[in-house]
C-alpha cells in the first residue's frame, strides 16, 4: 500500500482548489491511502473541506498560532514529523508548495520530484523540463520516501461527497523563530484566482499601457474570467506580477483561455498547454499564438476587443 | 556583512529551443548555446548592489558541474564578483548534493547571505535554495522581488500566487530571486580583460566530503504532446459565434 500525505494549502479559512488536484494525483498511484495534512492555527473549518474530498481516508490537523499564516521554515519540520511512515509526501507546485516541499525533501535527506504531470508507477513520474519543451520520466528510488509537488493544471479536482475522518496530531519539534511574516499585500478584486477560473482573459505587450488594460478587465468581467497576462506585459508594469502566466509565472488550465495581443513565446505557452480551449488576439498574423490556438483571429484588439466584451456580456 | 556566495549555473541559453534526441535519452545540447541561468544573474546583480551600498565586502561566485562552467563564472567576475569556486563534477550532481556542497562552502567561507535564482531554466526544479536553507537551518526567502538589508536582519518581499509577501528575516540566509528583482548589468570588454586576474579556485567535489542525495534517475526523454492548430475566423462575429458554440459562454 502507498500511504501518501498530503500537505493542504490554505488561507485559514478556505481550502485551495490546488489541494483537490494534488489528492487527484495521489489518487493515481495504485492501493493509495491518502491523507491530508491541514495545518494552521484555526483548522476546523479547512479540515472539514478537505474531509469532504473524495478519495481523502483521513484528514490530520495540526493547530498552532505559529501556522498562520503559513511559513516554510515553521511548517517543515511539523510535516516530517507527521510524515513518519508515510510512503509519499505530496504539495502543489504553487508559490506555497515550490516554496515548502524541498525544505521537507532536504530535511528527511532525500531529493524532491517536482511538478508531477503522470503517474507511470508508484515510484515513477513524468515532469516537465526545459519550460515543458521536453518531458522527463524521473524513476525515485524504492527504498526512501517520495517528497513531490504536483503540477496542478495537470488535474481535475476531486470531486466533493467524502466525509473522512479528521483527527487531530500532536507534534513535539523545535519551530524557529528566524522568519516573521510581516504582510500580504493582494491586489484585491473579486474577479476569480487564476488557479481556479475556469475562464481567463490574458493581456500581453500590445495593450500598450497600464490604462489600456481596462480593455482586458472589462471583457474579463463580462464573462466572469480571471485576468492573467505575459511577462512582457509584467515587465512593462502594464500589471502586478501575481497575473503572470508561463513557466516562470503561473500555470493553469482554465476552460476558456483568450490571448489578446501576446505574441506566444514558448515561456508562456508552457503556461497555458492545458488549457481547455485557447482563443486568440493578434494583430500579427505570423504571431506564434495562432499554432497552439483552437480559435484564432488576426486584427487590432482595440478595435476587437470592445466589441467581444458588448456581445459575449 | 563580509561575505555573500551566489550561485552560477551553466544552462542552455534562453533563446535556445531544445530538441529531444530521436533515441528519447536526453535532450540535444551538442553545439548549443551556454549561458548563466538568467535567474542567476539576478542574484549576482543582486549581490553586487548590496556590496557597492558598502552592505558587504566580498562577492563570491559559485558553480558546480564540468570544467566548462569556468565560462560561466568568468563573466561573473567581469559583471564584478571578487572571486570564483568550481566545484568540479563530471555530471551536475542531484539537488540535495548541491545544497550540501553549498553548506560546507558556507562553513568554509563563513558567508553570511547565499543568494540563488528561483530556478534554473533547464531542470525548472526550483529546489536548491529551500534545501541549502533547511540543511542549514536557516531562514528562506524565496521568489524575491524586492530585498532590503538592516543591519543582522532582512526585508524581504516576494512574489505568491495572491499577490507580494513580506518576510523578515534574520542572517545569515538564503535568498532566492525573481524576475522583477533587478536588471542586471551588461559586462563591458575591460572588465573582461580585469576579470581574468581576478580567482578562480577549482575544488574536485570529491574532496568536499559531500554525501549524495537518493538519486532521481531519469531513465526517458519524450517531446511534450502539442496542440492541434485550430481555426481562424475572419471577423468578431465569427470569434463569437465560434466561442459560443463550444458553449464557453
Amino acid at each position: 500500500m502507498a500511504k501518501i500525505l498530503v500537505i493542504a494549502e490554505h488561507d485559514g479559512a478556505t481550502l485551495n482548489p490546488s489541494t483537490a488536484k494534488c489528492v487527484a494525483c495521489a489518487a493515481q498511484i495504485d492501493d493509495a491511502d491518502i491523507s491530508v495534512a491541514v495545518l494552521g492555527s484555526d483548522t476546523g473549518a479547512v479540515a472539514a473541506q478537505a474531509a469532504d474530498l473524495s478519495s481523502v481516508a483521513r484528514v490530520v490537523t495540526i493547530d498552532n498560532e505559529r501556522n498562520d499564516p503559513a511559513i516554510a521554515a515553521v511548517l517543515a519540520p511539523q510535516i516530517v514529523a507527521l510524515a513518519n511512515g508515510y510512503s509519499h509526501v505530496f504539495g502543489p507546485s504553487t508559490a506555497f508548495g515550490k516554496d515548502l516541499m524541498p525544505r521537507v525533501a532536504a530535511l528527511m535527506g532525500v531529493n524532491q520530484i517536482s511538478d508531477i504531470m503522470s503517474v507511470e508507477g508508484s515510484h515513477a513520474f513524468k515532469r516537465p523540463i526545459y519550460a515543458g519543451n521536453a518531458i522527463v520520466t524521473v524513476n525515485a528510488p524504492a527504498d526512501h520516501p517520495v517528497v513531490a509537488t504536483v503540477r496542478t493544471a495537470s488535474y481535475q479536482a476531486v470531486e466533493g461527497g467524502n466525509s473522512a475522518a479528521v483527527e487531530s496530531a500532536d507534534v513535539d519539534v523545535e519551530m524557529p523563530s528566524h522568519t516573521r511574516f510581516v504582510e500580504l499585500q493582494t491586489g484585491a478584486s473579486d474577479r476569480p484566482d487564476l488557479q481556479s477560473a475556469a475562464r481567463v482573459v490574458s493581456g500581453g505587450r500590445a495593450l500598450a499601457s497600464e490604462e489600456n488594460f481596462e480593455l482586458i478587465y472589462k471583457l474579463a468581467d463580462a464573462i466572469g474570467a480571471g485576468v492573467g497576462s505575459s511577462r512582457a506585459a509584467v515587465d512593462a508594469g502594464y500589471v502586478p506580477p501575481e497575473t503572470q502566466v508561463g513557466q516562470t509565472g503561473q500555470i493553469i488550465a482554465p476552460d476558456l483561455y483568450i490571448a489578446i495581443g501576446i505574441s506566444g513565446a514558448i515561456q508562456h505557452v508552457t503556461g497555458i498547454k492545458d488549457a481547455g480551449t485557447i482563443v486568440a488576439i493578434n494583430k500579427d498574423e505570423e504571431a506564434p499564438i495562432f499554432e497552439i490556438a483552437d480559435i484564432g483571429l488576426v486584427g487590432d484588439l482595440f478595435a476587437i476587443v470592445p466589441e467581444l466584451t458588448e456581445a459575449l456580456g | 556583512m563580509d561575505k555573500i556566495l551566489v550561485g552560477l549555473k551553466r544552462a542552455v541559453d534562453y533563446n535556445v529551443r531544445i530538441q529531444v534526441k530521436s533515441d528519447g535519452s536526453g535532450v540535444e545540447t551538442d553545439g548549443v548555446k551556454m549561458s548563466i541561468n538568467p535567474f542567476d544573474e539576478i542574484a549576482l546583480e543582486e549581490a553586487l548592489r548590496i556590496r557597492e551600498r558598502g552592505e558587504a565586502s566580498e562577492v563570491i561566485v559559485v558553480s558546480i558541474g564540468s570544467s566548462e562552467s569556468q565560462q560561466q563564472l568568468r563573466t561573473g567576475l567581469a559583471m564584478g564578483a571578487d572571486r570564483a569556486i568550481l566545484v568540479e563534477s563530471g555530471d551536475v550532481p542531484d539537488t540535495l548534493s548541491i545544497a550540501r556542497v553549498f553548506k560546507e562552502l558556507v562553513d568554509r567561507e563563513s558567508a553570511e547571505l547565499v543568494i540563488l535564482g528561483k530556478q534554473a531554466i533547464d531542470d525548472d526544479n526550483s529546489q536548491a535554495g529551500q534545501m541549502l536553507a533547511a540543511i542549514w537551518e536557516r531562514p528562506q526567502a524565496t521568489f524575491a522581488s524586492e530585498v532590503v538589508l538592516d543591519g543582522d536582519k532582512a526585508r524581504v518581499t516576494r512574489e505568491v500566487d495572491s499577490g507580494l509577501e513580506t518576510l523578515e528575516i534574520d542572517l545569515p540566509a538564503v535568498i532566492t530571486v525573481d524576475l522583477r528583482l533587478n536588471e542586471p548589468r551588461y559586462v563591458k570588454l575591460p572588465d573582461i580583460m580585469k576579470a581574468k586576474k581576478k580567482p578562480l579556485d577549482t575544488i574536485a567535489i570529491g574532496d568536499l566530503g559531500i554525501e549524495a542525495g537518493p538519486r532521481l534517475e531519469e531513465t526517458a526523454f519524450e517531446p511534450p504532446a502539442g496542440r492541434q492548430k485550430g481555426i481562424m475566423v475572419d471577423d468578431i462575429a465569427g470569434l463569437v459565434a465560434a466561442i459560443k458554440d463550444k458553449g464557453l459562454v
